[in-house]
């Protein structure tokens, strides 16, 4: 790793302070991504900001009823926070369904979210990669691309300038709930809808995300609406556990009396440069009862307009089936609890 | 370089610590506690599991600057006065180990598990032990050392 210098500020503006003066820095809060991107060589920051003692350890519950979850809150005190099970098991859910305990202990809320890509071609440095070195090439187009993103890869020519998928369990379930960042940067304070968060690669692969220099995340903010019903969150991968999503689906559902959907959400994960939605798709649903074939029209909606590049043109229809699946899984209320999503008979 | 004020095993120690030293190159090559080792070296393994605060972290992910002012264990401070910790007798016991190289982190990693659930099912320990990578033993017998562990203190405060 090369040498950087450090700092550890104690409050949020001699933190954005210190980042803005300083060239080439990098917060660092759980570092458990950062780090390994920096032993690659793939990141390689002159000075690093350890965030760790700002007083971001906090989840409060919000007057209108939501939650905010501080940025330095451990994706594992998330996980199991009395709120957070209760309120919002889709959320807890999903951040269990990624990495390993250790990682979740040690990773916290704001890193969570600039996660950066697992592409094989930006973690290697021998490797073209227009994420990692904009203008060098696109590896993954014509190689290994098992892993890709079949939805929202377009850019102003006629080849995708990026493939990559974000690589994030718990952005899926906030994507799905509508949370909203909330960050202060030496222009003040803004949020960010999460919706608009994370980006689509276009011609700029290099930004994964919408912050501006010198902004920190300080919180996430959970809207009111719980989803603590009818929900699951279905992931799927080439191994059981500790591995990145081939395809995840988040799905949210709000039943009227009769039964019938009243609200649905449906995030995907493992597709696309950012959590993907489709609002047209989950309109689809609105006042009506569980149907197989209704849920099929739903996936093709969701699914429009993807394309694979070979190895990946299998996650397709995968994403489709997850998404049926997910969707009855969510509706009978059932099948949420506890692993379900990980029973061999999913699997 | 900056000055950070670490307990480990029970024992304060102030140092200073050029910012890219990882926390276990610190324990290992500053402290000269051995028994942390380092695998893959790239968050993936878990041979490097120690605890921070009580909860187990993966060692070489982590800058000994971000350690300052925590409570660190080793797996050398999990038998303090030389008597083993009953996840290392039941290892013994259930021949949880071949080479043992795994062997710190996957009881590191066992003992935050069963702090947090002291009666775990076979399924929750081995999602528990999904960041721990093992070559030899195919597992079994280290889930079943756990199980044995978790039998033998059951009611007992950790």
């Amino acid at each position: 790793m090369n040498s950087f210098s450090y700092s550890r500020p104690d409050d949020v503006n001699a933190a954005v302070g210190e980042i803005s003066e300083q060239t080439q820095a990098k917060f660092i809060a759980g570092g458990t991504n950062l780090l390994d991107l920096m032993k690659e060589n793939v990141e390689h920051p002159q000075h690093l900001v350890d965030i760790n003692h700002l007083p971001l350890g906090f989840i409060d519950e919000l007057p209108e009823g939501g939650l905010r979850l501080g940025a330095l809150v451990t994706n594992a005190d998330t996980a199991y926070h009395e709120l957070v099970q209760k309120n919002y098991p889709l959320l807890s859910m999903a951040i269990l369904a990624g990495a390993s305990p250790q990682l979740r202990n040690m990773a916290t809320n704001g890193g969570n979210l600039f996660q950066r890509t697992r592409c094989y071609y930006f973690y290697d440095t021998a490797t073209a990669c227009n994420k990692r070195e904009p203008g060098s090439g696109c590896g993954a187009l014509t190689g290994y691309n098992r892993i890709h993103a079949i939805l929202g890869t377009a850019s102003s020519g006629n080849t995708p300038q990026c493939i990559a998928t974000h690589p994030s369990d718990m952005c899926v379930a906030l994507r799905a709930l509508d949370a909203v960042v909330r960050v202060s940067g030496p222009n003040g304070d803004r949020t960010i809808p999460i919706a608009d968060f994370h980006r689509l690669p276009g011609d700029e692969p290099e930004r994964d995300n919408t912050i501006e220099p010198g902004e920190l995340v300080t919180a996430i903010d959970l809207p009111a609406e719980h989803f603590n019903t009818h929900y699951t969150y279905l992931k799927l991968r080439d191994r059981a556990s500790y591995a990145f999503a081939l395809v995840s689906v988040a799905v949210a559902l709000r039943l009227d009396e009769g039964g019938q959907i009243a609200e649905a959400r449906i995030a995907l994960g493992g597709v696309a440069h950012k959590p993907w939605r489709n609002p047209a798709a989950e309109a689809l649903l609105t006042g009506k009862a569980a149907d197989t074939t209704l849920f099929r029209q739903v996936a093709e909606q969701l699914l429009d307009g993807a394309q694979g590049y070979g190895n990946n043109t299998f996650k397709i229809e995968l994403a489709k089936r997850a998404i049926v699946r997910a969707l009855d899984m969510a509706y009978a209320g059932s099948t949420q609890a506890g692993d379900a999503y990980k029973q061999e008979d999913i699997l | 370089m900056s000055t950070i004020t670490v307990t480990v095993n029970g024992k304060s120690y102030t140092k200073e610590v050029e910012g890219r030293t990882l926390l276990v190159h610190f324990l290992r090559d500053t402290l000269g506690l051995t028994g942390t080792h380092v695998g893959c070296d790239t968050s993936s393994c878990g041979a490097c599991t120690i605890h921070l605060d009580g909860r187990a972290v993966k060692s070489c992910s982590m800058l000994a600057a971000q350690a300052d002012g925590s409570i660190l264990t080793t797996i050398e401070g999990l038998a303090p006065g030389g008597e083993l910790h009953p996840l290392q007798v039941a290892f013994n016991d259930e021949h949880g180990l071949q080479c043992g190289f795994c062997t710190p982190g996957m009881i590191m990693t066992a003992a935050d598990l069963l702090s947090q659930n002291p009666n775990p099912t076979e399924r929750e320990i081995r999602e528990g032990l999904e960041g721990n990578i093992c070559r030899c033993t195919g597992y079994h017998n280290i889930v079943r050392a756990i199980q044995l562990a978790a039998e033998r203190t059951a009611g007992v405060p950790a």
